[in-house]
């Protein structure tokens, strides 16, 4: 599944947008940035309500397929320069982690 | 190879930058080919490098080397040295402000994090003095 997939079934609203083709491999839910670094790995689509530039860092880092910001959580404006300059696919949803976990866990199966 | 020899001035106020450093040697090591495995070890152990040297310490310089076996890192900042090096190693213990914790940081995670992706490990540290990490990362 890719990121344009993932953004179309689920109705996901992009803020930024980077490689929509990106594949989607797996999962990662959290908020810790240390925590998330250490263990989300490339492909993962993130869901978290961390929408600051080390967020982005972290995505950039673990080269993770996209962020997901859940419950509408909010995207900083230097966030959302830092994502387009840095070719970070950013998505939002009023759902919360929870809800689209399950959502993506069975558009994974 | 020849080895490729990298310097960086962290910044001590701005956070919005936290994470240059590391995402340029990211870059460097991917033009070079180096394997994700070993990029990404880098990646994680500089970038937490780096927010330390932002949270606690005012900043800092960070000093690379790109060898044909290995990268050497070297952290070393002027701040306040830490107290209680045991503590400061132990996964949950940060000594973080509020304000830096709901930023996403501040969960004890740094040191740990450091020392898990580094093959080689040494921390230096004198209170009042500063703190220098020596990391090396080996290629996979």
């Amino acid at each position: 599944m890719t990121v344009k997939e993932l953004k179309d079934t689920l109705s996901l609203t992009v803020l930024t947008e980077g490689d929509l083709d990106k594949e989607i491999t797996g999962c990662y839910c959290g908020d810790l940035l240390s925590w998330v670094m250490s263990r989300a790995v490339e492909g993962d689509c993130w869901l978290t309500v961390m929408g600051n530039v080390n967020a982005v860092a972290v995505a950039v880092l673990t080269d993770c397929a996209c962020i997901v910001l859940v419950e509408e959580a909010a995207l900083d404006a230097d966030a959302k320069s830092r994502a387009v300059q840095q070719g970070v696919t950013i998505l939002t949803t009023e759902k919360t982690t929870y809800d689209l976990a399950v959502a993506i866990s069975e558009l994974m199966k | 190879m020849e080895s490729i020899k990298l310097h960086y001035d962290i910044s001590p106020t701005d956070f919005t930058r936290a994470g240059a450093a590391s995402g340029d040697v990211k870059k460097t090591l991917k033009a070079l080919g180096v394997a994700p495995a070993t990029i990404r070890n880098v990646a994680v152990a500089m970038y937490e490098g780096e927010i330390n040297m932002v949270i606690h310490a005012g900043g800092g310089e960070i000093d690379v080397e790109i060898t044909g076996d290995a990268i050497k890192m070297i952290l070393a900042d002027h701040g306040p040295g830490i107290e209680n090096v045991e503590l400061a190693m132990k996964e949950g213990y940060s000594t973080a402000p509020d304000n830096i914790r709901s930023l996403g940081f501040g969960a004890g995670m740094g040191l740990p994090n450091i020392k898990k992706y580094s093959d080689e490990f040494q921390l230096d540290t004198a209170v009042g003095v500063g703190t220098t990490l020596y990391l090396t990362v080996y290629m996979k």
